[in-house]
């Protein structure tokens, strides 16, 4: 009888447990091939997350992440060298209809404005923020902080995060020409965590000690208020295929979507989006 | 000349001109069809692509002002070293010194790059104010960075000079550092206008540095501690994030301008050196 249980009990462990870990990775049974990735770096994290769990399940299956940024990713994924190419923008008109892309928007990332931990500036405005970047604030003493000179820093032209911070942020405003350039998130925290008078924006999952995120118009600048609305500075991430996504390819946003995927997405520090 | 040369040196000469052509036939194509699409805004000061404005003016001025400061700084150290490895420094510093520069070469561009952002940037903004990446910080590590290529092509001119001509020399009762500069530094002249042709391409090609350190604002070189944008780090750039339409293409016509800017340093120098001189 308790010999019985035990057994019993073992069974029910093992039974759940492989019902737990297996289930969504089921649908790779017996599947053979690869899958190449390539684009956006935010991306990153989750992608490699995915790739090592579907790998270790099924031996037979190789897949590879790689960087480049959200241009290299609809490049490669248009000319068939990859089958998938993420963007941490939405693809643009021509894009989509030069190479017939289907496009996936899987996890919100909010951007934030990053300023020098040693800075006492604790808040600004939309309309101060807008004023900075134009160039016509250009002392941190205007907007409450010590009197020095403002050193502005943006990201490259077609960056996603480039593009949500001018959309939603400086309301499209022009950026003074004598901004510094940088070209990726990290550059970015290196930069502004350098720089005493220095302001730039970052994707939220990037914010560390070693810069510091003022409230925006009475905002703070975190992932769950990103996810429920009390932080506007968001855009989404995208996996884009060329034409309709099929075998493998298919298995594999199946599994972002899935509840594991949206686990790891959080684990990323990001929010997870479901399907449309 | 000879008859007997082998094929497959012939197979191999005709096989890189082929390809080097291919790439100038390429990069012409493709610049052609970013003229056609970017039009006159081309030509302008505004780099705006959102807005259709696709102005690489201040790029190549930035480039030309960054090769130039840098060649002239690079130059006159590459020669300091020259002097020293050759006429005035003591045997065993000398080739320390050369060793040195042998090593220098080997490191990869982007450790210098990254070690001066920590390091140099900082300085140069308590110094002089500004961001720290600017004209002023790129020049200095450009600079250095293209030091050891043009020292060792002086170098090799210079101890093939001297080992021609010291015992005639010493036989005149010359001393070393005066054979040096008045026999064997003439007689390099030569290739000291050479190394500086090779130390303007390194100069005018290099991605990394500029990327790096010197801000990459789209404006003219206006102050040396403001930031702007080269040639080659604008392609760097916007290569990583945008693909398809006129700003990648007008990408084409950045490095069509740059191919054209070292060609033409390079004939200039060229004919600089002129025919009479041996």
């Amino acid at each position: 009888m308790k010999m019985k249980n035990i057994v019993m009990t073992a069974m029910i462990c093992i039974l759940t447990a492989s019902a737990a870990t297996a289930a969504p990775l089921d649908s790779f049974k017996g599947q053979k091939g690869k899958i190449d990735i390539a684009g956006g770096t935010a991306h990153i994290p989750v992608m490699q997350e995915a790739a090592k769990r579907i790998m270790s399940a099924n031996r037979d299956i190789r897949i590879t992440v790689a960087g480049g940024g959200s241009g290299v990713g609809v490049k490669q994924v248009g000319e068939g060298l990859v089958e998938i190419g993420n963007t941490g923008r939405a693809l643009k008109k021509d894009e989509i209809e030069k190479y017939g892309l289907k496009t996936f928007p899987f996890a919100i990332d909010g951007v934030a404005v990053v300023i020098n931990p040693e800075n006492k500036v604790a808040e600004l405005s939309f309309e101060q923020l807008g004023d900075i970047y134009a160039g016509k604030i250009t002392n941190w003493k205007q907007v409450g902080g010590a009197d020095a000179e403002i050193n502005l820093y943006v990201r490259e032209d077609g960056s996603g995060t480039r593009e949500v911070f001018t959309e939603k942020a400086i309301n499209k405003g022009a950026v003074s020409a004598k901004a510094n350039v940088v070209s990726s998130n990290g550059a970015m925290k290196t930069a502004v965590a350098k720089d005493a008078r220095a302001i730039g924006y970052v994707g939220i999952g990037h914010i560390d000690k070693s810069v510091k995120a003022p409230k925006l118009a009475g905002m703070t600048a975190t992932q769950e208020n990103a996810a429920n609305g009390k932080y506007t500075v968001v855009r989404d991430l995208y996996m884009n295929t060329k034409g309709e996504p099929s075998g493998l390819t298919a298995l594999f946003i199946d599994y972002i979507y899935s509840p594991e995927g949206q686990q790891i997405i959080k684990e990323s520090k990001y929010i997870p989006l479901k399907r449309k | 000349m000879n008859d007997k040369k082998p094929l497959w040196l012939s197979a191999s000469a005709l096989y890189v001109t082929a390809l080097l052509s291919t790439v100038f036939v390429f990069i012409i194509f493709c610049a052609a069809e970013g003229l056609f699409m970017s039009g006159p805004t081309l030509f302008s000061s505004v780099w705006a692509p959102d807005s259709q404005q696709f102005g690489i003016l201040p790029m190549v001025a930035a480039t030309l002002a960054l090769s130039f400061s840098s060649l002239i700084i690079g130059w006159l150290l590459a020669l300091g070293c020259l002097c020293y490895i050759h006429g005035f420094g003591g045997k065993t510093s000398a080739s320390l010194l050369s060793a040195l520069l042998r090593i220098m070469t080997a490191i990869p561009t982007v450790v210098f790059g990254f070690a001066s952002v920590f390091l140099l940037v900082p300085l140069i903004r308590d110094a002089f104010g500004g961001s720290g990446f600017s004209w002023l910080t790129a020049t200095l590590v450009l600079s250095l960075l293209i030091t050891p290529t043009m020292a060792i092509a002086m170098e090799g001119a210079a101890a093939q000079t001297a080992a021609e001509t010291s015992l005639t020399a010493a036989a005149l009762g010359l001393s070393k550092a005066e054979n040096f500069v008045w026999v064997v530094l003439p007689a390099s002249r030569k290739w000291l206008r050479g190394a500086a042709l090779l130390g303007f391409g390194r100069a005018a090609g290099d991605t990394m540095i500029p990327t790096m350190l010197a801000g990459n604002a789209v404006q003219y070189p206006g102050s040396p501690i403001e930031s702007f944008r080269t040639l080659t780090a604008h392609i760097g750039l916007a290569l990583s994030s945008d693909v398809g339409g006129t700003a990648y293409y007008s990408l084409f016509v950045a490095g069509g301008i740059l191919l054209a800017l070292s060609a033409g340093a390079n004939l200039l120098l060229r004919s600089l050196r002129g025919d009479g001189e041996e």
